[in-house]
């Protein structure tokens, strides 16, 4: 009886969990234009809990070259002693902390681009990291929806 | 006592509303209709736009795309992709979910799907090789290669709806009949650069013959082997001389330094980050301009980066590994610039901790 109630309790929250899809880069667009977006950005960062440590603009080189388009920015953002710990103990990740999303004009909309985590449970295959990877993906799918 | 063993028998409750619950939750996943717009938007409107007018995607909704193109090459384009042009294949959406997505998009665009003759084509490849040079390899390339960039507003023309697709791509030529490339030929697609070529003066043979010879291009194959995440190399040098020789390095090689930070700023209050990861920012603007222009996502990895670690005593340099990143975008044009990324990471390494 009591593996029975487990099943159930197991096909219900399977049931109930929100569809996974392992797509390479997680994507979004916003229909607000990139000022906008990126405000919304960062307040959405800061609402899962995490620190922006820095936004890069990626286009200075780019207007002083005459290029067109001007509006791109990577925002990086991490949990301060997550990140410390993760340099600590997995030092391998460095390259990849802190995690970041990069944001530019695509004409009146914005476009949003990450790397799925899930990517990085395949780069690091390591138990510990795979859930912090885990949730990493489910807040950073909350943070890019919370923009558009 | 009977009343304890009868109660025994009784099926539990909280048991009994979780079976029942998941009965109700079984019978509504299996009967609930994929729901198009929901999908469409969840999958497709990032690179095609929430009204399918593209972006780094096709414009979806133009009505001389829709209109010539059956539902079989829009469900094999979605499964399929095109390996190495962007499109990914989705390989985790059911069969009805992609239906669902093809029906929202024909709702959207009132653009109903065409009726386009199964029968094979057999012209003349050999004519047709002549032909597709003098017509098509302007636009589509020489090999059937198709344009560059993504088609976003970084990598092309902002008044350019659409770069041209890859003829020589495994998915394209699944999912395209030869009836809908001879639709495309004939008919042109109006918003687009593609002309109708019978418009241009090709005869009805001259088009079956550009048909066959497009059946000839070999797809490239996906680029094999998988990469190590990250480049590493141990210096024989304290962190301080490292840093100093990693940045002489990137200076040899006309690169800018943009920024020197430990990977805790802005994290930590000042003077409590770390000085143990030391990152150097630097950039070729010209290398940069390029990469955007490929695919304007590939900001991911930029500007370029190496990070010095100390770890017990040992110094390491680490960087992110361009070709292992490379097979996210799905794009053969980024492959050869990350191959290019790579070798010069492998150099400015090997250069510091000489």
């Amino acid at each position: 009886m009591k593996s029975l109630r487990h099943l159930a309790l197991l096909a219900a929250a399977l049931l109930l969990a929100p569809a996974v899809f392992a797509e390479d880069l997680l994507m979004a667009r916003s229909q607000q234009e990139f000022p906008e977006a990126m405000l919304a950005l960062q307040e959405s960062i800061g609402n899962k809990g995490y620190v922006i440590s820095r936004v890069q603009r990626v286009d200075i080189g780019l207007t002083a070259m005459g290029y067109k388009t001007d509006k791109y920015r990577v925002v990086f953002f991490g949990k301060p002693d997550e990140i410390r710990w993760l340099a600590e103990t997995h030092p391998e990740l460095v390259p990849y902390l802190p995690p970041k999303i990069s944001i530019f004009a695509e004409a009146d909309d914005t476009l949003l681009v990450a790397i799925n985590p899930q990517q990085l449970k395949q780069f690091f295959d390591d138990p510990e990291l795979g859930e912090i990877f885990d949730r990493w993906e489910q807040d950073l799918r909350q943070i890019l929806d919370a923009v558009h | 006592m009977l009343c304890r063993t009868e109660y025994s028998k009784q099926p539990k409750p909280m048991l009994h509303r979780l079976l029942f619950a998941c009965a109700l939750l079984l019978a509504t996943a299996v009967h609930a209709e994929p729901h198009g717009a929901e999908l469409y938007q969840r999958h497709c409107s990032a690179c095609h736009g929430d009204e399918g007018r593209g972006g780094v995607g096709v414009p979806l909704a133009l009505p001389s795309f829709l209109g010539g193109v059956t539902d079989d090459y829009l469900f094999k384009t979605v499964r399929l992709g095109r390996p190495g042009r962007v499109m990914p294949a989705f390989h985790d959406l059911s069969d009805d979910e992609i239906r669902a997505i093809i029906a929202h998009i024909r709702d959207v665009a009132d653009a109903p799907e065409p009726d386009l003759p199964t029968v094979a084509i057999d012209g003349d490849p050999q004519r047709g090789k002549t032909l597709y040079a003098e017509h098509c390899a302007q636009c589509h390339g020489a090999n059937g290669e198709g344009g560059k960039g993504t088609g976003v507003t970084f990598s092309r023309p902002r008044d350019l709806p659409i770069i041209a697709p890859a003829l020589a791509n495994s998915g394209f030529q699944e999912a395209a009949s030869d009836a809908m490339i001879k639709h495309t030929l004939t008919e042109g697609r109006a918003g687009t650069p593609m002309i109708s070529f019978i418009e241009a003066g090709l005869a009805e043979q001259d088009i079956d013959d550009i048909i066959s010879y497009v059946r000839t291009f070999e797809p490239k194959p996906p680029l094999e082997g998988i990469e190590e995440p990250i480049l590493v190399m141990e210096s024989p040098y304290d962190l301080d001389m490292t840093v100093d020789n990693l940045k002489q390095a990137v200076i040899s090689k006309n690169f800018r330094i943009i920024r020197e930070q430990t990977l805790e700023q802005g994290l930590q209050p000042e003077g409590k980050d770390s000085p143990k990861q030391v990152i150097l920012y630097f950039c070729n603007f010209n290398f940069l301009n390029e990469a955007l222009a490929i695919d304007p996502r590939v900001g991911l990895f930029l500007p370029c980066r190496i990070t010095a670690v100390e770890e017990d005593g040992v110094v390491k340099l680490m960087a992110i590994n361009p070709l292992r990143l490379s097979h996210l975008f799905n794009n053969r044009e980024l492959d050869e610039a990350c191959e290019e990324m790579h070798g010069i990471y492998t150099e400015l390494l090997d250069e510091a901790t000489l």
